[in-house]
């Protein structure tokens, strides 16, 4: 008898295990405050020693979590993000489903480029686009590379795929490099 | 005491009778049309009810005297119990045949198509109503959400749309639910015959605010509906005094123009309610809150604590920007 009811009893405990969801985060906290984020973008420096780096670490909130990658993936429409970089290909902005990547692909770099803007193009949304919304997107921006966690990518879309949904992207770690399509550059 | 407290139970829910949102206070025909037939069905199948309640109590009292055999048949009263099914199936069939006919002409008279009427096309959204009334002219079309308005007596067309997941029209008052499908179009055909206000409200669940996602109808005299149309099509007036000046100032330097349209500005966001008459709309926030200004400082301080979930996000707003902000949003009207 025992024999049977000690692995029930165990197997029943295991799925309570099932009952812990994903938090969702909806309110920013504290609210729409900027994290400093300091990244280098060459390795060289002046003195000794490399550039300083000091990095959050709250991008891997966002990155972990399905309903942000979701939000982000939401923004990136509503936001226009895919007027200048489509769907991940790229058109007068780089693309950003490769692995090349002009100025850094982790998620600090990603969440900078945004919030400054870039060169030849890209405007700065620093006070147009809440803080933790330039957090979703950036996470967003990474999943089109397959640089999230399958689970968490977005699996499909609403309307029409123009490509495979994010969670089939194959892993395509950054690279450094990438350059501007010639119809973005400005004239010299 | 008992008997008393519970008469009081049993008559509270007649309150439920009444009200700007009830299928049992009608004031449009397809409404009506339904109000009958609940009352109809309410009493025959009331009526039926005690019947076969009674039937029920007559026999468990009274019980069929013993003796007769029932395996003897009896041909008399084999050809009666023949007569009887047979005349059970004839009826059935004609009961079919009478409540199709009966369905055919009063849905061709629900669903009747006219060519001149006013024709609005609403589109579902996670959690609130945009829209757009359309006119074969285009200095007539404009955009407005989560308040309908329509002239009374006249049939109104609307066109039901989603952007997102699966919405259901229901204004009780006036017509019964039509759902609101991502990739198709649904239309209903909406009639009010009494001036008035009623409330509307999503009757499929749509998600985390599916509550907190009404519309107000307002009927009202062709005329006064034609200024209200005149005025909605009007580009927002430009502010005058200088708090309201400072106030759109700080609207368009801030996330709001991201997702926000005050026509006649350069604020075109197209994701969320457009903003050029909100002033004059009753309610802020899908039918949430009643337009005040404290109610619009706390949904732009607070969103997520009203609502939580909704698209519209925390913004950082310094102390000193937020009067003149609701002083500007609350002009618009």
């Amino acid at each position: 008898m025992n024999r049977i009811v000690a692995p029930a009893g165990i197997f029943l405990l295991l799925v309570l295990g099932a009952c812990e969801r994903e938090e969702r985060a909806f309110r920013a906290d504290p609210i729409a405050t900027e994290t400093e984020e300091k990244i280098a973008l060459v390795p060289l420096s002046p003195g000794s020693g490399p550039p300083v780096e000091h990095r959050t670490g709250k991008g891997k909130e966002y990155e972990d979590n399905a309903y942000h990658v979701a939000q982000g993936k939401r923004l990136y429409t509503w936001f226009n993000c895919n007027g200048c970089h489509s769907n991940g290909g790229g058109g007068s902005g780089p693309p950003l489903m490769d692995d090349r990547w002009i100025y850094g692909g982790q998620i600090e770099n990603i969440v900078q480029t945004i919030r400054e803007g870039r060169p030849n193009g890209m405007p700065s949304f620093r006070g147009k686009v809440p803080d933790d919304q330039i957090w979703e997107l950036a996470a967003y921006v990474r999943s089109m590379s397959g640089n999230v966690a399958k689970d968490v990518a977005p699996g499909r879309n609403d309307d029409m795929h123009p490509r495979p949904a994010e969670n089939r992207e194959p892993d395509s770690p950054p690279v450094a490099g990438g350059s501007i399509p010639p119809s973005a550059e400005m004239p010299q | 005491m008992h008997r008393r407290l519970a008469c009081v139970f049993l008559i509270l829910p007649l309150g439920a009778c009444q009200g700007w949102q009830s299928a049992l206070d009608t004031h449009g025909p397809a409404a009506s049309a339904l109000e009958a037939l609940f009352w109809t069905f309410l009493s025959v199948l009331g009526f039926v009810w005690v019947l076969t309640m009674g039937a029920v109590a007559l026999s468990l009292r009274r019980r069929r005297p013993e003796g007769e055999d029932p395996l003897v048949t009896n041909p008399r009263r084999e050809s009666r119990m023949g007569w009887t099914i047979s005349g059970a199936v004839a009826l059935t069939v004609v009961t079919v045949l009478t409540l199709t006919g009966l369905s055919y002409a009063s849905q061709k008279h629900l669903f009747e198509k006219r060519d001149d009427v006013l024709t609005i096309k609403v589109t579902g959204h996670q959690w609130w109503w945009q829209v757009d009334y359309e006119d074969s002219q285009a200095d007539k079309r404009f955009t407005t959400a989560n308040e309908i308005h329509i002239p009374v007596g006249e049939p109104v067309l609307l066109k039901l749309e989603s952007s997102d997941v699966i919405h259901s029209f229901w204004v009780p008052s006036l017509t019964g639910k039509m759902d609101l499908i991502p990739g198709r179009q649904n239309t209903l055909q909406i009639q009010a015959d009494r001036e008035g206000s009623y409330r509307g409200q999503c009757a499929e669940f749509c998600g985390w605010q599916h509550a907190h996602m009404g519309m107000l109808i307002v009927a009202r005299p062709k005329a006064e509906f034609d200024g209200w149309r005149d005025n909605q099509i009007r580009d927002a007036t430009a502010p005058q005094t200088d708090e309201r000046k400072r106030g759109e100032q700080i609207f368009f330097s801030k996330p709001c123009v991201m997702c926000h349209q005050v026509r006649g500005t350069s604020a075109g966001g197209k994701v969320a309610p457009d903003l050029t008459h909100v002033g004059s709309r009753q309610y802020i926030a899908a039918g949430t809150l009643p337009t005040t200004r404290g109610n619009i400082a706390a949904w732009i301080v607070d969103p997520q604590s009203i609502k939580p979930g909704a698209q519209m996000p925390v913004i950082k707003i310094e102390p000193d920007e937020l009067d003149p902000l609701v002083s500007y949003l609350e002009g618009l009207k």
